[in-house]
């Protein structure tokens, strides 16, 4: 089943013509994505490497297609009022890979978003991937950044703040033999669509899901909310990783949400509660996918 | 980013936001002048660090105090003289302290009482919040920690903005009253600057209530979204980067993300939270990393050679540990930029790379064919233990 998105998710892509998007597009399309559709205004009725419509806008775009899904790779100063303009259009899954967006503009946003049918994932995530079944996990779907071939179908679920510390984690599950159910990147931001917990429960509900590898790092409480959340209603084991044991307090470790507000959003704290909670926190970064094996029994 | 006090003092005055006259000086001579200017006898001379605790501060010269009362012009002067050029260290420098390139000449004022205010972006509920106190001009964590109930918040709606009745409230709820009105329209004002200024952070401590029922911010601390500086080029401006670590400077000129350390072994990394992780499995095996750096996805050859170049202008560093993991980023890019700096520095301390993802195997071939010293690891923990038993 996995969650969110599969192989016949329809998707669309904001901002593809712009380099990033058209490169990741591409990479999507390889990997077996259904790209139905790219959004970028004035280059309506243009075709995408001669094979995906551009429309003007996202609303066109959803009529023609039927996509309900849309990936958002536009530059920082409008990724805000892409996300609104996905949310209006009515797509479902909105996904903004893009960094740098002004909190401000999130804080709108999500105010905004308050009772939408739309899930926003992100900003500043790589995104989104199912593995197909394919060879290197090809016919998935990927929507975002993460390099394909790491992945495999399977059943572990992977929920991370990071983009390439959540590949180390897939890289190493896939080479001991692990596949992932789905890989949700929710990104570095301190404002943003859907955090751990959010992610956690459709985990939870989703029949092929059987484990799960839940990456955070210093700042913010997200993965003490969901954690004590997984304590009660959880009933797939978790092993968990927490980056920025060795981050000088007070600074902002390049991810906007990566900054140390007090005591109890240091590595340590977080990685105690998450212990007391029932989850396997690994000791080192190179054994996340040992250290869910081992607490899965395998 | 942060800003200096009398930088501070232009927004209020841009904004509405009542504080005492004062100047900026950069010299003795200016220090008088502005005395002269302020034509007033109670003044202040405050030293202009990015940190607090400067009352209690001392000059690595012996002077003692980066905040001092003076009656005259003269006074003025020769107190500019002690701090100017001089290096203060205080509670919240550090032991290295910072030097003083500017004092503030300022109204001293009579204070009846002192009020603490800031307005802070609240993560958990993604609003702005409100957060006073009658218990201002101390510290307020120990104020959080000895008497959590006279700390008072108020969260502001963001589309609907700050409400009169919130205000009221929060007049009501410090005790305010031939002062409420002044107070409340300190708020209005200071909610506006903070919004219209993209702040993360903007605290006021203390916010005096003076013996003639004037209402003024006396000292303030403010940070900035800096992912919303591209859209205010006149806060932009205001940085000062001698306030700021040189190589972080530096690294910024290349948009690269870099946080300098105590440690000896370099890290080059692409991506924040593979960063962070690698400074702690270095850490883990006995290593102490001598930085952060996060080349980001899509840097260039140059960027690569530029972080390599920041790197080794750290004294510190013995050894340095490459740990890429590329999605967006290419691996034969960075192995190139890898290769051209380490021919242009002529590097020989150890260096351990690891690269995984786009384009893994043509980077390991082009380190490979280099004919270079550079050990290869197949995987993080590898690289950690390599780095660290070649510094052993």
């Amino acid at each position: 089943m996995a969650i969110l998105i599969d192989e016949h998710t329809k998707v669309l892509v904001q901002g593809i013509t712009g380099s990033f998007g058209a490169r990741h597009t591409r990479l999507s399309l390889e990997y077996g994505t259904q790209i139905v559709g790219g959004i970028t205004p004035t280059k309506g009725g243009q075709l995408f490497d001669g094979a995906v419509p551009i429309f003007d806008t996202v609303s066109d775009a959803v009529q023609q297609t039927g996509a309900t899904a849309s990936a958002i790779f536009v530059p920082p100063a409008f990724a805000a009022d892409a996300i609104l303009e996905a949310a209006d259009a009515g797509v479902a899954l909105i996904v903004c890979i893009t960094e740098g967006i002004p909190v401000m503009d999130m804080m709108r946003v999500k105010a905004m978003l308050t009772g939408s049918k739309s899930r926003l994932v992100g900003p500043n995530c790589p995104g989104l991937v199912t593995p197909g079944h394919g060879d290197k996990s090809h016919g998935g779907c990927r929507i975002g950044i993460s390099p394909g071939y790491i992945h495999k179908r399977g059943n572990v679920g992977v929920v991370s703040r990071s983009g390439t510390l959540t590949y180390e984690a897939v890289w190493q599950l896939t080479q001991l033999g692990y596949g992932q159910s789905t890989c949700v990147g929710i990104g570095g931001d301190p404002i943003n669509g859907t955090s751990h917990l959010d992610v956690l429960r459709m985990f939870n509900e989703d029949p092929e899901t059987e484990a799960i590898i839940l990456i955070g790092e210093i700042g913010g409480n997200a993965e003490v909310e969901a954690a004590r959340w997984a304590k009660e209603h959880c009933t797939k084991p978790i092993a968990g990783f927490i980056a920025g044991a060795t981050a000088p307090a007070g600074r902002r470790m390049g991810h906007a949400g990566a900054i140390v507000g007090g005591e109890e959003d240091t590595a340590q704290a977080k990685k105690s509660i998450l212990t007391e909670c029932g989850i396997a926190v690994a000791e080192t970064p190179g054994v996340m996918a040992q250290t869910l094996l081992d607490r899965w029994g395998k | 980013m942060n800003i200096h006090e009398y930088q501070a003092k232009e927004l209020f005055d841009r904004f509405g936001v009542p504080s005492p006259k004062g100047r900026v000086a950069v010299s003795p001579k200016e220090a008088y002048d502005a005395a002269r200017w302020l034509a007033i006898n109670n003044l202040v001379v405050k030293a202009q660090i990015h940190a607090g605790g400067r009352g209690k501060g001392i000059f690595k010269n012996g002077y003692k105090g980066g905040v001092h009362l003076v009656k005259s012009p003269e006074a003025a002067r020769e107190v500019a003289s002690q701090m100017l050029g001089e290096v203060l260290v205080t509670k919240q420098t550090g032991a290295a302290g910072r030097l003083v390139r500017k004092v503030m000449i300022g109204e001293s004022v009579t204070i009846r009482r002192e009020l603490y205010l800031a307005i802070l972006m609240d993560r958990q509920s993604c609003q702005p919040v409100i957060i006073v106190s009658t218990e201002g001009g101390m510290d307020i964590e120990e104020v959080a920690a000895r008497t959590p109930e006279k700390i008072i918040r108020e969260f502001v709606n963001p589309l609907a903005g700050l409400q009169a009745y919130q205000v009221r409230k929060l007049c009501h709820n410090l005790g305010l009253q031939t002062t409420a009105r002044q107070f409340g329209r300190l708020l209005h004002a200071l909610y506006k600057l903070f919004i219209d200024c993209d702040c993360t952070m903007v605290e006021i401590n203390p916010v005096v209530e003076t013996d003639d029922d004037h209402v003024y911010a006396l000292d303030a601390k403010f940070n900035f979204d800096d992912n919303s500086l591209y859209r205010h080029p006149e806060i932009s401006a205001m940085r000062d980067t001698e306030e700021e670590d040189p190589r972080e400077v530096a690294a910024a000129a290349h948009a690269l993300n870099y946080i300098g350390l105590d440690g000896n072994i370099a890290c080059l990394v692409n991506g924040a939270g593979l960063a962070m992780a690698t400074m702690d499995i270095i850490k883990h095996h006995g290593g102490d990393p001598a930085n952060f750096l996060d080349v980001g996805g899509g840097a260039s050859k140059e960027q690569v050679t530029a972080a390599f170049n920041i790197i080794l202008g750290d004294p510190n560093v013995k050894g340095i540990f490459i740990n890429i993991f590329g999605g967006i980023m290419d691996c034969n890019i960075v192995a190139e930029g890898v290769v051209a700096a380490v021919l242009e520095t002529g590097l020989k301390l150890p260096l351990v790379v690891r690269l995984e993802g786009n384009n893994a195997e043509a980077g390991k071939a082009t380190l490979a064919a280099s004919g270079l010293n550079i050990v290869s690891a197949a995987g993080m923990d590898d690289g950690a233990r390599k780095i660290v038993a070649a510094l052993a």
